[in-house]
């Protein structure tokens, strides 16, 4: 876990906003307690010109439908129950074909104190949707996450949409 | 300092009961943490630790007293917050779901504290046993930490008794808990280690619903509060973090472990805080922990997830993993 190192490389690389609109999205789940919510908001992705919409949290609320390339953040669930560990909302969104059709990559969350259930959201959503986990950090991720993140993103959608 | 079994105060009782309609939830977190502390239920009993016995009888009289240490003072810990942590939480919860989480969590730390002496009895001899709970007793760290908790536990806010508890919970333990994990990742005490992780990862869901509750809370309280609150918590944490170093520097100097011990002290901390919903205090490079602590508590957590630092690696694909195939229709 490099973190340091590695977030100095990439203050020198690429600066986001330097990149034109990469046409991206992210597409996000956040439970009631909001880690994920607080990671998106603190990587200002609206600012480099990449979408972000949450999974509606209540089933009574209206499904989403994203027609454009998007990462999926999600955060791990079932407190170190691997079968558990995709929340049930991310499950219901993934199951429609549109949906998951425009999935590019995924970035997952989770704590290390869990054991080999740490970040298993992100490795069950790589799997089965057959995109790769792009990164993973923990509870509501550190300003090296973000930023890392942030950046990481933005080189991402730049390199798929040339 | 006079040890923490004198008398203390006592905790003050809920006001009013009424019957709990589990079919009634005002806050769906309370069902859902129930549901995964229930599903994580385990005894000290089906970990095999009697393999352990080769292993222990292979390392030095140093790290054994090292070890029962560290287990006595987790052993405080965890009566602590099964006797009175826990417990002292119920009055202020605002719904009667969160009332009985908190029984779970109190039950469990009894369970938690229990294991300690159920390693020992296994392990060591009752002279050993004997001398580690002197040692503890006479330990001011340790005893500072003990009392600094208590008396936020005893004391009239809601909101700073959940910051205390969260703080224990997701910060206080892991000056104990890096030892087992450091002792597994040179295949010493492995089954011992598998207790200790079952520990971890019940406090990783206590200090997250402690913590979740705490921000439930500040959302009924004034801006002005909140911010007083804000400051405390850091103010807390600094408090408790001077102590944790000192406890440190008590138990592992002789090993020689004190600076990576801290590191993992400043990482623990920093996710203490994420509970409460704060940003990490600590930066980065103050909590560069040994990669083999990581890979202990994880064997997933290694850098292969880390596409964006480009630093060689390239991304992974996940492996299948069993999953509750009812809910995916694809």
């Amino acid at each position: 876990m490099s973190v340091a190192a590695d977030a100095a490389d990439i203050a020198g690389a690429a600066e986001p906003t330097d990149t034109p609109d990469p046409n991206g999205a992210v597409v996000y789940f956040s439970s009631a307690s909001g880690n994920t919510q607080r990671f998106v908001e603190n990587c200002r992705l609206d600012d480099i010109g990449i979408n972000t919409y949450r999974i509606p949290l209540r089933a009574n609320e209206p499904a989403l439908a994203v027609r454009e390339p998007y990462v999926l953040i999600v955060p791990t669930y079932g407190g170190g129950d691997v079968r558990k560990a995709v929340p049930i909302q991310v499950k219901r969104f993934l199951n429609d074909p549109d949906n998951r059709s425009w999935i590019r990559g995924v970035i997952a969350s989770g704590n290390t104190n869990f054991g080999e259930a740490y970040a298993a959201a992100g490795r069950i959503v790589s799997a089965k949707c057959q995109v790769p986990l792009l990164f993973t950090f923990e509870l509501m991720g550190t300003s090296e996450d973000v930023d890392k993140t942030r950046s990481g993103l933005a080189r991402f959608f730049a390199g798929i949409n040339p | 300092m006079a040890p923490i079994s004198v008398p203390r105060k006592p905790l003050k009782l809920i006001d009013r009961v009424s019957a709990i309609n589990w079919n009634r939830l005002e806050d769906d977190k309370d069902l859902e943490v129930w549901d995964r502390l229930t599903g994580n239920f385990w005894l000290p009993e089906k970990v095999p630790v009697s393999n352990d016995i080769p292993s222990w009888q292979s390392m030095s009289d140093e790290e054994h007293t090292l070890t029962m240490r560290v287990f006595t003072g987790l052993t405080l810990l965890d009566t602590i917050q099964g006797t009175v942590g826990a417990v002292s939480l119920i009055p202020d919860a605002l719904t009667p779901h969160e009332e009985a989480v908190y029984t779970n969590i109190a039950f469990m730390e009894s369970v938690h504290a229990k294991s300690y002496s159920s390693i020992f009895s296994t392990l060591c001899s009752s002279e050993q046993i004997d001398a580690a709970f002197a040692w503890s007793e006479n330990n001011e760290y340790l005893q500072k930490k003990a009392q600094i908790v208590l008396d936020y536990y005893e004391g009239d806010s809601p909101l700073k008794r959940k910051v205390a508890s969260t703080l224990l919970e997701s910060f206080l333990f892991y000056s104990g808990f890096y030892l087992p994990m450091y002792f597994s990742s040179h295949a010493k005490l492995t089954n011992t280690a598998d207790v200790i992780r079952l520990i971890i990862r019940d406090e990783a869901v206590h200090g997250y619903y402690i913590g979740y509750k705490y921000q439930r809370g500040l959302e009924r309280v004034s801006e002005a509060k909140r911010e007083e609150l804000r400051e405390y918590t850091y103010e807390l944490l600094n408090e408790l973090y001077d102590n944790e170093v000192g406890y440190t520097e008590s138990l592992y100097a002789g090993v020689g472990l004190v600076d990576d011990v801290e590191k993992f002290l400043r990482y623990n901390g920093n996710k203490a805080l994420m509970n409460l919903g704060y940003p990490a205090l600590f930066p980065a490079e103050a909590c560069d922990v040994n990669p083999a602590i990581i890979a202990s508590l994880s064997p997933n957590a290694d850098e292969n997830h880390d596409f964006f630092s480009g630093s060689g690696s390239s991304y992974v694909m996940g492996k299948a993993e069993d999953t509750d195939d009812e809910d995916w229709d694809f």
